[in-house]
């Protein structure tokens, strides 16, 4: 009995260890707080530093397309009208590309080894950095689309969106070099999502005489299309808030045109090239900016995960 | 009986073949940028590279002489990914370490499980932005405006997701078992996550870390404003509260210069900066898919 009391006794941790316990959980629920932080910051000083020029313009801000430091005007139309185009335009081209590219990864048309290999080229293709694809993009991808522009725009001058002489830098650019970006995050999620549909579904479907492409179409693609969705949704918010590779090739121009021929802006790129320098109001309708370019990623990410959890694949 | 076998005028089969078709062009056109962009890269950018390239300064665009070399850069880009690293993996770890080891799936493990995602997919340059408003607009750091410190803290800003994401979901592949043997044969909640589960998941977190690390190293967006540029040798400690140079700006920069020496300069800083980018990732690959195979046996 003796005995079995001093084992209990010692079976009571020392105060010391009980504190260090308390204190590793404490920690790191407010580490793990920080991103709520962060993210709260975020979205709180862009809107604070934006308030002057939200407060002046309103709403007009996002309408009008004079911005002029001289005369203190600012409106970010043709940033935002920007923004909007080149990445809807750009994923518009990946889609199809990008999911054609995962159902060749994931059918067996050739061995697997070759669509390892093929897989893991276009997952690397990501690992690439944006400035890289932008240098890239200004000395090889511009000279050599330059002569296609050029018969665009002699052939199709009459479509508003081809109907400036092209030169050099343009917004065309841009969205091509968006599918080069984008390419790798709709083939990496449609092939992860096609690779979950069951092989129930395709045998059932190969079953009853499907062919492998009736398969594909009616039955496999549709099981998928929760996650093509979510990826296509995260693609469209990386290219909303793609910097670099773009600010580098569009032409950074604030003259409004509908021609995709012509120089450029997204929110982005304006942000990239005007930030450094700017002093007085046209900082606080550079955070105007930013806060609309943040809303509109924000909207899109929280859409994107709302989609994943409605429609995730139940079988 | 002609319809046992097959036909290859069926529209059926005329289709497959069509789609077929379709989806190799596709895989074509995928693989295709890479392959220009890679060999470009390499043969653009390693023919440039010499001895000097690593010890020089970069010359100010101007002088068509000679260009000079990248060392500030280069120090810059591992000084700044290394400040981004401090801050964001203890951070991250330690955030991952609370939603899969602590949270029971209640409203604010969900909350930040949430804010991860959002937080990834926060354009760069916005971070940027509120780095911008909230140390070097207002001198926070000791009266510095652009800093290296500045430039590394909006790194980590965009490094934190990722390192909370792969620790959580590294923590949450370990088998409960090695929990419950731990706890059962006495030891504390900390003892046992620092002693059994985060080793065992040890190598999982660091493959997704050093990722995430490869990816900050080379994202220029954060950096423009926060960092800024410099032409000139880090010498000390000092430095980290200046200008500070960077691979990622210095392409940026110099590839818009009009200037011949300046252009080749970039090509060369993008060689080894996609250099060291891919052979990371080839590397955290093949050690992935080793780990995986030594596993199944």
């Amino acid at each position: 009995m003796e005995e079995k009391l001093t084992l209990f006794k010692n079976r009571k941790r020392f105060g010391i260890e009980k504190n260090i316990d308390i204190i590793f959980k404490n920690t790191a629920l407010v580490l793990s707080s920080f991103v709520a932080i962060i993210l709260l910051g975020i979205i709180l000083v862009v809107f604070f530093q934006s308030f002057e020029s939200f407060s002046r313009y309103g709403l007009k801000f996002l309408v009008t397309s004079e911005w002029n430091p001289v005369k203190d005007e600012y409106g970010a139309f043709t940033a935002i009208y920007g923004t909007l185009v080149t990445s809807f335009l750009s994923l518009l081209i990946t889609i199809p590309l990008g999911v054609g590219t995962a159902i060749f990864i994931t059918e067996d048309f050739v061995p697997k080894v070759f669509r390892e290999i093929i897989g893991s080229f276009v997952e690397l293709l990501a690992a690439i950095p944006s400035v890289v694809l932008g240098l890239w993009a200004i000395f090889v991808m511009e000279p050599f689309f330059r002569a296609f522009f050029v018969f665009l725009h002699n052939f199709f001058g009459w479509i508003p969106l081809f109907s400036t002489e092209p030169t050099g830098r343009n917004s065309l650019l841009a969205i091509l070099i968006l599918v080069v970006m984008l390419l790798p995050i709709v083939t990496a999620i449609a092939r992860d999502s096609l690779n979950q549909v069951p092989k129930k579904l395709r045998n059932a479907a190969y079953g009853i005489g499907a062919s492998r492409w009736k398969t594909i179409f009616s039955v496999i693609l549709p099981a998928a299309l929760s996650g093509i969705m979510a990826g296509v949704l995260l693609a469209l918010g990386r290219a909303m808030g793609e910097t670099m590779a773009v600010t580098m090739i569009i032409g950074n121009s604030n003259a409004f045109s509908w021609s995709l021929l012509s120089p450029g802006y997204t929110i982005s790129s304006m942000l990239a090239n005007q930030f450094g320098e700017a002093d007085g109001s046209q900082v606080s309708s550079l955070f105007y900016a930013a806060f609309v370019l943040m809303i509109l990623s924000l909207v899109v990410n929280i859409f994107a995960q709302w989609l994943v959890k409605k429609f995730s694949l139940k079988y | 009986m002609n319809s046992l076998y097959y036909q290859k005028r069926l529209s059926r089969n005329i289709g497959d073949k069509f789609f077929t078709s379709l989806s190799v062009i596709c895989a074509l056109i995928a693989i295709l940028p890479l392959i220009f962009l890679v060999t470009y890269i390499l043969y653009k950018g390693g023919s440039q590279i010499t001895p000097e390239l690593f010890t020089l300064e970069p010359n100010p665009p101007g002088d068509d002489l000679d260009a000079g070399g990248i060392n500030p850069a280069l120090i810059g880009t591992l000084i700044i990914t290394t400040i981004a690293s401090i801050i964001a993996i203890p951070v991250g770890v330690g955030g991952g370490i609370y939603l899969a080891e602590y949270s029971r799936g209640g409203a604010f493990s969900r909350f930040i499980r949430f804010g991860v995602n959002v937080l990834a997919g926060v354009p760069s340059i916005i971070a940027g932005v509120f780095i911008y408003a909230l140390i070097v607009s207002t001198k926070i750091l000791f009266g510095s405006m652009y800093s290296g410190l500045a430039g590394g803290m909006a790194l980590s800003i965009l490094m934190l997701p990722t390192v909370i994401k792969t620790t959580d979901e590294g923590l949450k592949l370990v088998p409960n078992e090695l929990r419950y043997a731990s706890l059962g044969v006495g030891a504390s909640m900390y003892a046992t996550i620092l002693k059994v589960t985060l080793p065992s998941a040890f190598r999982s977190i660091a493959t997704g870390v050093v990722l995430g690390i490869a990816r900050a190293a080379g994202e220029t967006a954060p950096l423009i404003f926060t960092a800024l540029f410099s032409y000139y040798y880090i010498v000390g400690i000092e430095d980290l509260f200046y200008e500070m140079g960077s691979l990622a700006i210095l392409i940026y920069n110099f590839a818009l210069e009009p200037y011949d020496a300046q252009n080749k300069l970039a090509w060369a800083a993008s060689f080894i900066l996609v250099l060291s980018i891919l052979s990371v990732n080839i590397f955290s690959r093949i050690l992935a898919a080793f780990t995986e195979k030594t596993k199944r046996v």
